[in-house]
């Protein structure tokens, strides 16, 4: 026994005063997310605001914990929501099931289903987390307008998905919005001209190698 | 390991030849496909366009095998579809020859090279057999890499059926179920070589004339690749979500067998069941397509009770049945106010008071409906008031329905007799219109060398499909024709085997099924009523009639009367004879009867349907089973709802007399009504709604399900019966016409707007177009100009009730040429239009009666030529 004993039993105590501190302030100060995140389903727009979702289910499919419940709709000429023949009347994701695994997003033909990085999906009643589409759907943005509406980018849905990429581009450079919040989304489900709701800490993070790897490849 | 003692190899049996496939020695019968013979050994080949019930078309060569013939292998593989087999030949499938495995993979290469890969985005994908067999006899890998045949998309062949080029393997099974089955060549194959592909006219021309066929379902359904999609089920589903439950269709007596694919409460699409003995593999686009009036908004989902205010109001069932049951009481009974008469001076007396209740089920009922109406009707009601023939009908059928028809064995004329007979008479029975699957008989049939021949007033589509035998008569004079057939008609008919086949509108022409009995007796033919609705052959063996009992039993026989009435466990049934629908609805509207319990029937379905209106709305008690809104419901006191078809299970009876019986395809499993993912949901049928009802009159009718209320028509059995000759046969009326009438033939068309096909956007498209038609001379005389309209008018309507509509003063209908006899026009009985259906009956006017046309721009035209 010597006389630092008493003093020695802090030691761990004060190297610690001197180490990174891991605890997170999580309710004040937001944690920032890897940037491909499996966080909140978002339902992306097209440039011109027609819905990307064309009810074809097979998310609903994919999705091995029965989170999603989708039904078709026929656009008309009267009301079309989005190019081709069917769009998503309903669309629901149930949160107390979606275990996250990002299998819907793979499936989806149309890359309309994409996740974002929210993470706050939590609640004290069950009814609240069914996400309904209007929950779901990206916000619009400059140059976008509610559906229904015709197809403002082309005669049929083919020239929406073949120019609909570089279409978006070139609107976003013209808004002079190209550091908005487009590119803080997890890279591999960017979205050209779908916006992310949840801003804040999160919306100054930007990766430009990682919102390089968008869509495009689709042609 | 046994060896087996060396044996003798038994004999080939006579009119087979032994072969051997993939080292198995089979005997197989002269003439038999090679790919049939695999079949039966259990060797699957695949294959896209061979169909067991289509000609062999070796079109898309997927079913290579190698062949040996005599010691010496064949050069190339060899299409097994199309080769016979022969003795002494040696076959090896994929499964034991390198070759032949090579060959089907480089078919599949080549199937593939255009085929774009949109499986997930294919209706056809998870059912689809090119889906299946790329796996199985293709390779992973293409080797093309080359920009895929693009066309535009899709294209519809009719309003039902859309085609998607880029996918077709050019099989040809939907050209040939065009050209060999259903005789509508509305698809054709289109350019030579790599530009082959499958068309109409109007892509072959850039326009056609639009070209209708009742028929066009089947294609989408033998389509062995997505090029054929519905309309109606086209990006709803796909097939691993769905659930499969085998159906009866409702809405003709062919009796078919359907699958009904549904999911969410609803039914998505249905498919043709496949049963040889009935529809084989086919079905009509009214049984295809016309599936959505279940989920109709204008469904009743409650027991309804007609408030003071005049307004239905939606109650308990107890509330309701308990309504029901004191206003039915109170009617039959004849406690309700007496009529009241005016006499010529204007005085008002109260007369007799009314009294009795008569029974209208309609003819869509299943066997134990009707059976649960008509017990309903003579224990409940305590009369012999029911009717089930919601359409033209006479005394004169009802003794051809007792001698010729009710409790008739299944076997006596059954679709095997059609397709062995020699002869086919059809009389009063455009078989096309009124039972598609036995136009499909009788076509093929006829293809195989049966005479089918049609008493009919012009050569329809079905007489020219099946091989234009026409004894052209005037409307009203058919029953002479039957009795002066050409003489080869007549002989041929004396044959073994001859059919006769007469449809349900042979009432509406006074003699015509005494003469049509009398052509049985005399020739030996067997003779078979073919009706149109789904119960109506039910409703016979069930007893649902005025003058018969369940079983074939006559209501003027005491001895029935004690058999039926120990069964039932009552001293006594009624015994004075019932009235016909006719006759109930002019007691009706004379105020003579109280009340009626209606069942699914419209009025303009009936010879006079203002009358219909005036007894609806003069009757006390008006009690409807209803499963929509209707014309009924509207003059109804109490409302009490019934399930449609998909919803309960229950039995039909077909035109053969065989037993359709079917379950529940859609439970909702929450009790007596629910609502589904969205689509109503009444599980209680007829005969349960009719129970519950009868037990609130302290009456016991034992029909809580169709099961219970089979089992005891089953113990009730079925009487022989001697067939009869009807013993009324009216005079035929003297064909005197007012001066610038005309004859008129009518009968109503497969797709006419009934009240089955509502909610169903597309079908109308397939329907044919209603036409005036007439023969040359006569439209010349007339002033009418093929491809004008003209106006049918209104008759007068001598001892008929009401006044016609005066809204009705005619119905113009575009004229067409057709080879009528002189001074007759032809026109459909029901024709839909944009304000809903005109009847010819609304308008007076009836087959064989006189009729005034005019056209509409015909002096101009006249003096122009």
């Amino acid at each position: 026994m010597g006389m630092f004993d008493g003093i020695a039993g802090f030691g761990v105590t004060f190297s610690t005063m001197f180490k990174k501190v891991v605890t997170e302030e999580y309710p004040l100060v937001k944690k920032v997310t890897a940037p491909r995140y499996h966080g909140r389903h978002q339902l992306n727009r097209h440039p011109d605001g027609l819905e990307k979702c064309v009810g074809c289910e097979l998310c609903a499919w994919a999705c091995p914990a029965d989170a999603i419940y989708v039904e078709g709709g026929d656009n008309t000429p009267e009301a079309r929501y989005s190019p081709g023949e069917r769009y998503g009347a309903i669309y629901q994701i149930n949160y107390l099931r979606c275990i996250g695994c990002g299998l819907c997003i793979e499936a989806c033909p149309t890359r309309s289903l994409t996740m974002t990085n929210e993470y706050e999906l939590a609640d004290d009643d069950r009814q609240d987390l069914i996400y309904t589409k209007e929950m779901l759907l990206a916000p619009l943005l400059p140059g976008m307008e509610q559906p229904p509406h015709p197809m403002r980018l082309g005669d049929d849905e083919q020239d929406y998905y073949v120019q609909g990429p570089e279409m978006a581009r070139q609107g976003r450079e013209q808004a002079g919005e190209h550091d908005l919040d487009t590119d803080n989304r997890a890279g591999a489900n960017v979205e050209p001209g779908a916006a992310l709701v949840g801003k804040g800490p999160l919306a100054k993070r930007g990766s430009p190698e990682a919102s390089g790897a968008t869509g495009e490849g689709r042609s | 390991m046994t060896q087996a003692p060396e044996q003798e190899a038994p004999p080939v049996p006579e009119g087979h030849v032994r072969l051997t496939i993939d080292g198995q020695t089979v005997d197989a019968p002269k003439g038999e496909l090679l790919i049939r013979t695999c079949e039966r050994l259990g060797i699957v080949v695949p294959r896209f366009c061979d169909h067991p019930l289509l000609d062999p078309a070796g079109a898309c060569r997927q079913c290579l095998v190698e062949v040996e013939m005599g010691g010496r292998p064949m050069p190339k593989p060899q299409a097994s579809c199309t080769m016979t087999v022969a003795d002494g030949m040696v076959v090896k499938t994929q499964h034991t020859s390198p070759v032949a495995d090579k060959a089907q993979q480089g078919v599949m290469e080549l199937l593939l090279i255009n085929h774009p890969l949109d499986c997930p985005i294919c209706d056809k994908g998870g059912e689809c057999p090119l889906q299946n067999q790329a796996m199985s006899s293709g390779r992973a890998e293409s080797r093309f890499v080359e920009e895929k045949r693009h066309f535009a998309k899709p294209l519809p062949i009719s309003d039902e059926v859309l085609l998607d080029r880029e996918r077709c393997v050019l099989c040809q099974r939907c050209t040939r179920f065009s050209e060999q089955i259903a005789g509508d060549p509305f698809i054709e194959l289109l350019e030579r070589g790599a530009h082959q592909q499958i068309g109409t006219e109007e892509t072959a021309w850039g326009e056609g004339e639009e070209f209708q066929s009742y028929f066009s379902g089947n294609t989408i359904q033998i389509c062995p690749v997505g090029a054929l999609t519905s309309a109606s089920y086209r990006f709803r589903s796909r097939p691993f979500d769905l659930v499969s439950t085998p159906g009866q269709c409702e809405h003709c007596a062919s009796g078919c067998s359907t699958r009904r694919d549904w999911r969410r409460g609803g039914v998505t699409r249905v498919l043709a069941g496949e049963d040889p003995n009935v529809n084989e593999e086919w079905l009509c686009d009214k049984g295809r397509f016309a599936f959505r009036y279940p989920t109709s908004p204008q469904r009743v989902l409650a027991p309804m009770v007609r408030g003071d205010d005049g307004e239905l109001v939606a109650v308990s069932w107890i509330e309701a049945l308990e309504r029901a049951a004191e206003l039915l009481l109170a009617a039959r009974d004849g406690s309700g106010p007496g009529r009241v008469l005016v006499g010529d001076d204007g005085v008002e007396a109260e007369g007799d008071p009314k009294k009795g209740v008569g029974v209208l089920p309609g003819g869509r009922l299943t066997v134990e409906d009707a059976y649960a109406y008509g017990k309903f009707a003579r224990l409940a009601l305590r009369s012999n008031d029911v009717d089930h023939r919601a359409r033209v009908h006479s005394d004169e059928e009802l003794d051809f329905l007792a001698g010729h028809v009710a409790g008739v064995a299944p076997g006596h004329v059954s679709y095997a007799h059609l397709e062995a007979a020699r002869t086919v008479l059809c009389v009063a029975f455009d078989p096309e219109e009124e039972s598609p699957i036995v136009f499909l008989r009788l076509r093929k049939a006829s293809r195989h060398g049966t005479r089918v021949v049609h008493v009919g007033s012009w050569t329809t589509p079905a007489v020219a499909k099946t091989g234009g035998h026409l004894v052209r008569v005037a409307p009203g004079d058919e029953p002479a024709a039957l009795d002066d057939l050409p003489d080869d008609v007549a002989t041929a008919l004396g044959e073994p085997g001859a059919v006769v086949l007469v449809g349900e509108r042979a009432a509406e022409v006074p003699g015509l099924l005494t003469a049509v009995a009398g052509l049985g007796s005399r020739t030996g033919a067997r003779v078979a009523w073919v009706p149109r609705r789904a119960g109506e052959r039910g409703g016979v063996d069930a007893g649902a009639l005025p003058t018969l009992l369940p079983g074939a039993r006559l209501l003027t026989d005491a001895d029935a009367r004690e058999a039926v009435a120990a069964v039932w466990g009552v001293p006594t049934l009624p015994e004075s004879p019932g009235r016909d629908v006719t006759a109930m609805l002019r007691a009706a509207a004379d105020g003579v009867l109280a009340g009626l319990v209606v069942g699914g029937l419209e009025p303009a379905d009936l010879p006079d349907p203002a009358l219909a209106r005036a007894a609806l709305a003069e009757a006390d008690v008006v009690v409807s089973l209803e499963q929509v809104f209707s014309e009924v419901t509207g003059y109804a006191d109490v409302v009490l709802p019934v399930a449609p078809a998909v919803n309960r299970g229950g039995t039909y009876r077909n035109w053969e007399g065989r037993d359709r019986t079917f379950a529940t395809t859609i439970d909702p499993g929450q009790g007596s009504s629910g609502r589904v993912g969205g689509t109503a949901a009444i599980t209680l049928p007829d005969c349960r709604v009719l129970d519950s009802l009868a037990v609130e009159m302290d009456v016991d009718l034992f029909t809580q399900t169709p099961a219970a209320a089979a089992a005891e028509l089953a113990e009730l059995g079925t009487v022989a019966v001697t067939p009869s000759t009807p013993r009324t046969r009216p005079d035929s009326e003297p064909a005197g016409r007012a001066p610038g009438t005309v004859r008129l033939a009518t009968w109503r068309q497969l797709l006419d707007g009934g009240a089955l096909l509502a909610q169903e956007p597309d079908l109308p498209g397939t329907a044919r177009p209603a036409r005036l038609r007439v023969a040359a001379a006569t439209a010349e005389r007339l002033g009418l100009v093929a491809g004008e309209p003209a106006r049918l008018h209104a008759a007068e309507q001598p001892g008929r009730h009401a006044e016609p509509d005066p809204t009705l003063a005619g119905l113009d209908l575009v004229v067409e040429l057709a080879d009528l006899p002189e001074d007759v026009v032809w026109a459909p009985s029901h024709v839909p239009g944009a304000s809903g259906v005109t009847t010819l009956a609304a308008l007076g006017l009836h087959h064989g009666g006189p009729v005034r046309v005019t056209g509409s721009a015909a002096p101009e035209s006249g003096d122009q030529q």
